[in-house]
């Protein structure tokens, strides 16, 4: 799982609702897995990314490197942009777990994909 | 995949059906492979998205990652769910670009609202039109994937979901909660007088509806009249019909042009098409 899918993941236990954000990662394997640079989608994503929630993921695996916030006019700052697709999109977590900030669910992490099946109980209806 | 015979949503669950003799179907069988392709290529195209620009997408039932495959060609990047886990193995062996993640669309999207430019889906939306578990509703389920669906796509953002359904009435469930939803949109059916080659896509928008792109069809006949009309047209074919003599060149040519219009394979009309041989002897 990359660092930006975490930054958008949110728990959809029953009623957690949008308290079920950020997810908080444990990591126990980590792998840096090179992807091609797009500056563009880089660039798009920055306005998406929940910085606190990223910092918090970026520091539990103990990245050092991250910017600690968007820089003024980074669209165009390749050295920025290099750094956050580095960090969004190389840093893969292979296993450990995702809990759920309000009711405390664990999803585990198995081969780098979350499960996110829920239980009967769990279902928002 | 719908084939004659039974279909695999009355089986059983999803999570059982795409076991591990199923998943590698999906890598060897390289007819599926084209097919799963071509339809996320059409699925793509009736998206819409911006020109040149790579877009964060989701893929509903991403199964062994052939649809995703196909977005990353195209330059964009997406994220990718399924119930099954031995498909999601299939796509770590393939090495998809996507991230993935295990889920059950009917308990909803577990995803920030305003996560995604857009969504597609393949051959999937239909399993959630049956129960497998006393406590399955699948009017809710779908309700729970549609608005879970719509609050994790930007606004204004589409989603094209293509699915088999079984009838008519079941197209109709769906389309109905998705409208409840907060959907706007409809469904897109490709190829509409041939059996095999139809496709349905439902086309939703989560903003202001703009335009339904039109179908295909090998002639581009316009089939958006959804309620049947009154017209003699159909009388005078008949008639024209009954005089051409069987075998006829005129006969072939007729009947190389229907099979076209059901979107057959059909060599080309030439000067041979339905001349006689000469004699031999």
């Amino acid at each position: 799982m990359k660092l930006l899918t975490h930054n958008l993941l949110s728990s959809h236990v029953r009623g957690v609702g949008p308290r079920g954000f950020p997810l908080r990662l444990q990591a126990t394997e980590v792998r840096i897995s090179p992807v091609e640079f797009n500056p563009d989608f880089v660039a798009r994503m920055i306005p998406k990314v929940e910085w606190a929630a990223l910092l918090e993921a970026a520091d539990t695996l103990h990245l050092v490197e991250v910017p600690k916030e968007p820089i003024q006019g980074y669209e165009h700052d390749e050295r920025f942009l290099r750094k956050m697709h580095h960090v969004l999109l190389e840093v893969d977590v292979l296993e450990g777990t995702l809990q759920c900030p309000e009711s405390g669910r664990l999803f585990p992490i198995s081969r780098g994909i979350p499960n996110m099946l829920l239980s009967d109980e769990e279902t928002e209806t | 995949m719908a084939s004659r015979g039974q279909r695999p949503e009355h089986s059983g669950p999803p999570e059982l059906f795409y076991d591990k003799n199923e998943a590698r179907k999906y890598v060897r069988n390289s007819r599926m492979i084209d097919v799963q392709t071509k339809m996320a290529g059409r699925a793509l195209e009736l998206l819409c998205l911006p020109e040149g620009q790579p877009c964060y997408l989701l893929d509903i039932g991403c199964g062994s990652g052939l649809s995703g495959d196909y977005l990353s060609d195209e330059g964009h990047y997406w994220v990718g769910i399924d119930i099954s886990p031995a498909m999601l193995d299939v796509a770590l062996d393939r090495d998809t670009e996507g991230d993935l993640l295990l889920g059950d669309m009917g308990q909803g999207i577990p995803f920030k609202p305003g996560s995604f430019d857009g969504c597609i889906s393949i051959s999937a939306v239909q399993w959630l039109c049956n129960a497998n578990k006393k406590s399955d509703i699948p009017a809710k389920r779908l309700y729970c994937f549609f608005s879970a669906l719509y609050s994790v796509l930007v606004h204004g953002a589409r989603a094209v979901l293509q699915l088999y359904p079984e009838n008519s009435e079941q197209l109709e469930l769906i389309t109905t909660q998705a409208t409840r939803a907060g959907f706007t949109g409809g469904v897109l059916v490709d190829y509409p007088n041939s059996a095999r080659a139809k496709k349905f896509y439902l086309c939703l928008f989560s903003g202001p509806s703009t335009f339904i792109p039109m179908a295909r069809n090998e002639d581009d006949e316009e089939e958006e009249a959804r309620e049947s009309t009154f017209t003699v047209e159909r009388v005078p074919y008949r008639m024209a019909r009954r005089g051409v003599v069987r075998k006829s060149r005129q006969w072939v040519l007729e009947k190389k042009e229907r099979r076209r219009r059901q979107g057959k394979e059909v060599r080309p009309d030439t000067q041979y098409t339905g001349r006689k041989r000469k004699p031999r002897f």
